[in-house]
């Protein structure tokens, strides 16, 4: 992909958008976004877009958000140096710490972003779908926070792999459906979400849950989550005393992705996304769209998707729900192809072992999403020496325990002090 | 003629009976790939135009009648060449003009200007495609209008009335008014307030208006024909097919 554009022009896409030009009025980050929706939906997502322009960046809404951010989300974040990790690496490791956040994971900033907006918006009721369950608790906790009801669309196996969540969900009051059709994960998810939300477009508000779809959402997920790298530069260059050499973050859809590097496009800061390498490197053994697919047309968006020659979207492979997904988001697909960010995989034995030595060096259960992140940074360290590095931590572990118990850890904490 | 006027043409001529034409849907290839030509040609012998659905692997704007017969066939090896391969076979054998419904990334994947070249030559003067809005379509219409193929544009309780004119007269072939804000299949009957927006519709298009969507019965379709030119009967012809029964009895029933 990355022939996709002279350096000239790269260079030129890159700054417009460093210079927030991206996306332009068509949804489109260069050629990748736009919007492919059923007729249906089209007026319902020329409001959403009509009230994205005028909420989104209103110093009232703004205020409110956040103030949600802060007193409900707990935000800032912790940056954490990471010193027995760093001791072991041969590198200096700071870890953002959207773990902390309420309800454990970054997809809490975009869930209370768009439930603020579809109040304002005189939504009567939400829809979400999830993959992992952490954006649906989200989205279940900040519709209980502004009083709308809440459906969450969830594939049967992930309901099974991440069942704390769907507990958690119920708890927090949202109805959890669970999707029987296509792959029964998050693909699944949002194609059922998006039915749903063809039956109703005037009363229901979508609050999709990562980077993806068809335009407004890549631009609107990232201004929700773009506070993660705003948050973690200024702490780099408060407690580090300058920016990283280089950040990591998992890619699913994208969305703690872009949230970690779009504030940082403009910074001489290597960028490197990690998606699901699975159990290898053939079609369907993994979720690695950027690294192995080609342009295609998935779920509103023209982005990378994993397809075979007729078009048909296959299915994935990944121990992690939440990256177990066969697109990404338009911008991600921009960012590789002008070259900006590096997108690479780990497999799902590698994203164990790191969840493991995370777990015995700094004491944080990180998500199976987020270990991805975790076993190229470290891969990454060891090819170069004394590094100062960011790797995004998008959530917590809890949520993966009965995959966990599967494999029971093979060193205990006093075995590797 | 061009195929998008062959098309127009068909609708109208078959709703000059007294009835509404008849415009059947199946899924290409489904319940048994090798059963599909001669299902075809049953459906073609009473339907005014047939439709095919091409499967995709996310059929966001179908139901579950249409989302299971499209991973069958899916399963059993179907794909757009497939289905342009076995129309060829017959060239000549069917004078019913085709559509093709199918979402945009099989096609795009095909390519557009081989598409177009392919489905002239298979029969088949329009397309719709669910997940293409009117402005995102423009690459593709360009190549399909160079053959007189059709994009038809599909119009929905929910269109606004100024959208609604643009799509009319965009739409070539015929309009697609779907009846319900909702997926197709529906079982919940059709809305009362039908016969105002089938006639709004038709007070914009030029060409003939088809309705869509949750038309399941005879009573039904004489119901549309009071206000549409052609009805088409999608999800309760693929039950048909899925139980096995008899689809050319089935369709005759519907405008006995
Ligand atoms: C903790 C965590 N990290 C990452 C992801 C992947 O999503 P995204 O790529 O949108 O950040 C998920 C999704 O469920 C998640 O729960």
């Amino acid at each position: 992909m990355s022939k996709m554009f002279s350096a000239d022009e790269a260079k030129r896409l890159l700054d417009a958008a460093i210079r927030g030009e991206m996306p332009d009025e068509l949804g489109r980050f260069g050629p990748f976004g736009g919007r492919y929706v059923p007729e249906t939906l089209v007026p319902a997502f020329e409001r959403l877009e009509e009230g994205v322009r005028q909420h989104l960046h209103d110093p009232a809404f703004q205020a409110e958000f956040q103030r949600e951010l802060h007193e409900w989300v707990g935000r800032p974040t912790a940056l954490t140096f990471a010193k027995r990790l760093s001791e072991a690496w041969g590198a200096e490791v700071w870890i953002k710490r959207e773990d902390l956040a309420h309800t454990g994971a970054h997809k809490i900033n975009n869930a209370i972003g768009q439930a603020l907006l579809a109040k304002r918006l005189g939504a009567k009721r939400v829809i979400a779908e999830t993959g992992a369950g952490q954006h649906g608790v989200a989205s279940a906790a900040a519709c209980a926070r502004v009083g709308l009801p809440c459906t969450v669309y969830m594939g049967a196996v992930d309901m099974e792999r991440q069942a704390p969540n769907v507990d958690r969900m119920y708890r927090l009051g949202a109805e959890v459906v669970g999707v029987e059709s296509g792959d029964k994960t998050l693909r699944a998810a949002i194609d059922e979400a998006m039915r749903a939300w063809v039956t109703d477009p005037d009363g229901i508000f979508y609050i999709l849950g990562s980077a993806v779809g068809a335009h407004p959402y890549p631009y609107m997920v990232r201004e929700l989550q773009a506070v993660i790298g705003k948050e973690a530069r200024q702490q780099m260059l408060d407690q580090a005393g300058g920016l990283p050499d280089v950040a990591f973050a998992c890619v699913g859809g994208g969305s703690n992705a872009i949230g970690l590097f779009y504030p940082l496009l403009a910074d001489d800061i290597e960028l490197i996304g990690v998606e699901a390498g699975g159990v290898g490197d053939g079609l369907g053994e993994n979720a690695a769209t950027l690294a192995t697919g080609t342009p295609g047309v998935l779920q509103g968006s023209y982005t990378i998707i994993l397809q075979d020659d007729d078009g048909q979207v296959q299915e994935t492979q990944s121990i992690s729900a939440g990256l177990d997904y066969s697109g990404v988001g338009p911008e991600h697909a921009l960012l590789q192809a002008i070259g900006r960010v590096n997108y690479i995989s780990a497999r799902n034995d590698e994203a164990l072992e790191a969840l493991e030595e995370l777990c015995a060096k700094e004491g944080i259960l990180t998500a199976l999403e987020t270990s991805h992140a975790f076993a190229a940074a470290r891969e990454y360290a060891q090819e170069n020496p004394g590094k100062r590095i960011l790797i995004g931590n998008s959530g917590r572990g809890d949520k993966d325990m009965p995959t966990l118990t599967k494999y029971p850890p093979r060193t205990r904490h006093h075995e590797s002090a | 003629m061009k195929a998008h006027e062959r098309l127009s043409a068909a609708i109208s001529a078959g709703a000059a009976s007294g009835r509404p034409a008849l415009v059947p849907f199946i899924t290409a290839g489904y319940p048994e790939p090798a059963d599909f030509l001669s299902t075809l040609k049953d459906i073609a012998s009473v339907g005014d135009v047939v439709e095919l659905g091409i499967p995709f692997s996310d059929p966001m704007a179908d139901g579950m009648t249409i989302q299971r017969s499209s991973f069958v066939a899916l399963q059993k090896g179907v794909s757009l060449k497939w289905i342009f391969d076995q129309l060829d076979s017959v060239s000549g054998e069917i004078d019913t003009p085709l559509v093709m419904m199918s979402y945009l990334n099989p096609l795009l994947a095909f390519g557009y200007d081989a598409l177009a070249e392919r489905a002239l030559a298979a029969g088949v003067c329009g397309f719709i495609i669910p997940d293409l809005p009117f402005e995102e379509s423009e690459d593709l219409r360009v190549a399909l209008e160079a053959r007189g193929i059709g994009l038809i544009q599909l119009v929905t309780p929910a269109t606004p009335d100024d959208r609604l004119q643009m799509l009319c007269s965009a739409s070539k072939g015929f309009v697609y008014a779907v009846t319900i804000t909702g997926i197709t299949g529906g079982g919940v009957g059709l809305p009362a307030d039908l016969a105002d927006y089938l006639k709004k519709v038709a007070s914009y298009s030029s060409i003939p208006v088809c309705a869509g969507f949750g038309i399941r019965s005879a009573s039904d379709v004489a119901a549309i024909g009071s206000h549409a030119s052609g009805a088409i009967v999608g999800s309760a012809l693929v039950e048909v097919l899925e139980e096995k029964g008899d689809p050319k009895a089935f369709l005759s029933g519907l405008i006995a």
